[in-house]
């Protein structure tokens, strides 16, 4: 228990005093995380869509499977990587490995079969509602997906929150990936695995509430900017 | 929507650009847990220019980055799996640099009486008499290799209740140790630099069989032309000369000298 006080009293100082080292892995850990879920995003919510409105032979394959890949293991995710993008590998000659673009990739294949599931299940029963009006007004496939991503927007910010949440506390994909070196692909997550190897205890659990507390502001800015769980709104 | 594309695909191009004159060298736990790694680097920044950034891995990971040509050249310790990596034609050479040492750390209480071992094979039997709780590394690194080697120089093949292979790095098996009050064998500088000691002390050191030799292999530019071997050339000038010596020899953690320079 003394390690638990002794880690909080950590984080504060560490927060108060804006620790150089601190600052930039937090930044690095947002930076990584935040285009990994834009381009998830950018792939999965489409994705999500489609499997809604359109009816194919293959459609419960792909749902299937999209939401077997849910429980992915990161560490298996991150060595298929590794392997892709090592120097013996397909896209060696890239050169991406042990850099901040191999673990946006790694975090990419990691939360887009999250998004996209729990974007479908939402965008489903959305569905279910604007069928009829939507096939009345004789609209494209293309006007159904946007109308469905527009109006479901609200359930779809919770599918992007559980994909942020997956990518920011992730650390055996891009431990591998990354490789963790120091200034340059170390994150919060990795440097809590380091920091527990070395037996600190205090300073490991200091950097994990600081990855809660990060959490938590990244969560309420999205739900402030996007006016949602006010007074009015919904 | 294409906006967002367009702007996250910019800042993935952005983050590919590689660093001037940087390179990668795979270094292994024991290594950077030492600390010596914050004295050696800032220097040979401030000497040579190079920005050595450094991938913490097991002896067994690092062999393997360097066969694949993920790196530009490997500081581990273990003989017999550099002389193989050699072999394979993936380095170009071996160069010494420096020893360190292996000991045992086990309970305070130390019921198997390792105070009292002869030397590291005694040490050993004495464990494996008493079925004294020991963790194992059982991570193919350089320090589990060394370990599996002792036990075959005294014909014994540990297994049983009593012998844990966690299959972590070192601080991690220190700290399953510490957990469980067991014996455990780890290079001197992690266990000095160890946090989370618990119950458990030093019980036994001094074993000329314990010495540790840390190797420095650039990889092979006829298998990988990628590979920076000027820089890693340069680096191996910095770490055999005077100034790493003095760096290296002064080293010391609560007063004591952890690595020995012997580079020829």
């Amino acid at each position: 228990m003394i390690d638990i006080w002794s880690g909080l009293s950590q984080a504060f100082w560490l927060l108060v005093t804006l620790d150089a080292d601190l600052v930039e892995i937090t930044l690095r850990s947002l930076r990584v995380t935040m285009t990994a879920l834009v381009i998830a995003c950018a792939i999965a919510l489409p994705l999500g869509a489609f499997l809604a409105v359109r009816r194919f032979r293959a459609r419960r394959v792909t749902i299937a499977v999209l939401n077997a890949l849910m429980g992915l293991p990161p560490v298996v995710v991150g060595l298929i990587v590794y392997v892709f993008f090592s120097r013996s590998g397909p896209f060696g000659v890239l050169g991406l490995l042990f850099t901040p673009t191999a673990m946006i990739i790694a975090q990419v294949i990691i939360i887009t079969p999250l998004i996209a599931s729990i974007a479908h299940q939402a965008l489903r029963e959305l569905w279910s509602d604007y069928h009829d009006l939507l096939i009345s007004m004789n609209t494209t496939q293309r006007q159904r997906i946007q109308a469905l991503l527009w109006d479901g927007r609200r359930a779809l910010l919770t599918a992007a929150l559980a994909g942020f949440g997956r990518a920011i506390g992730e650390v055996g994909a891009i431990m591998v990936v990354g490789g963790n070196i120091d200034h340059h692909t170390r994150v919060l997550t990795t440097a809590i695995a380091l920091e527990t190897g070395k037996g600190d205890f205090a300073l490991a659990l200091g950097l994990g509430f600081v990855l809660i507390f990060m959490a938590i502001a990244v969560n309420l800015a999205i739900h402030y900017i996007s006016r949602t769980e006010q007074e009015g709104r919904w | 929507m294409k906006r967002i594309i367009i702007s996250a695909i910019a800042s993935l191009a952005m983050t590919g650009a590689a660093l001037s004159d940087d390179m990668k060298l795979a270094v292994t736990t024991s290594f950077h847990n030492s600390g010596l790694a914050d004295i050696l680097l800032p220097q040979i920044k401030e000497d040579t220019g190079i920005e050595v950034q450094l991938l913490v891995v097991g002896t067994g990971q690092a062999i393997k980055l360097g066969e694949a040509g993920d790196v530009d050249a490997i500081l581990v310790h273990s003989l017999k799996a550099e002389e193989k990596f050699l072999a394979g034609g993936f380095g170009t050479h071996r160069r010494e640099i420096m020893y360190n040492d292996f000991v045992f750390i086990g309970p305070s209480t130390d019921e198997a009486k390792l105070a009292d071992a002869t030397s590291a094979a005694d040490a050993l039997r004495r464990i494996e008499a008493a079925s004294a709780p020991f963790v194992s590394r059982g991570d193919d690194s350089g320090t589990h290799k060394k370990e599996r080697s002792l036990w075959a120089a005294v014909d014994v093949e540990p297994a049983g209740d009593w012998y844990n292979a966690v299959g972590a790095g070192m601080g991690a098996a220190l700290n399953t140790a510490a957990g469980m009050n067991a014996y455990i064998m780890s290079d001197r500088a992690s266990w000095l630099n160890f946090g989370n000691k618990a119950d458990l002390a030093l019980v036994y050191a001094g074993d000329p069989a314990l010495f540790n030799q840390y190797a420095f292999l650039p990889v092979n530019p006829q298998k990988h032309p990628h590979v920076k071997t000027d820089l890693a050339a340069e680096l191996e000038a910095w770490l055999v000369s005077d100034v790493a010596k003095d760096l290296i020899n002064g080293y010391k953690i609560n007063g004591e000298t952890l690595f020995v320079f012997n580079a020829e």
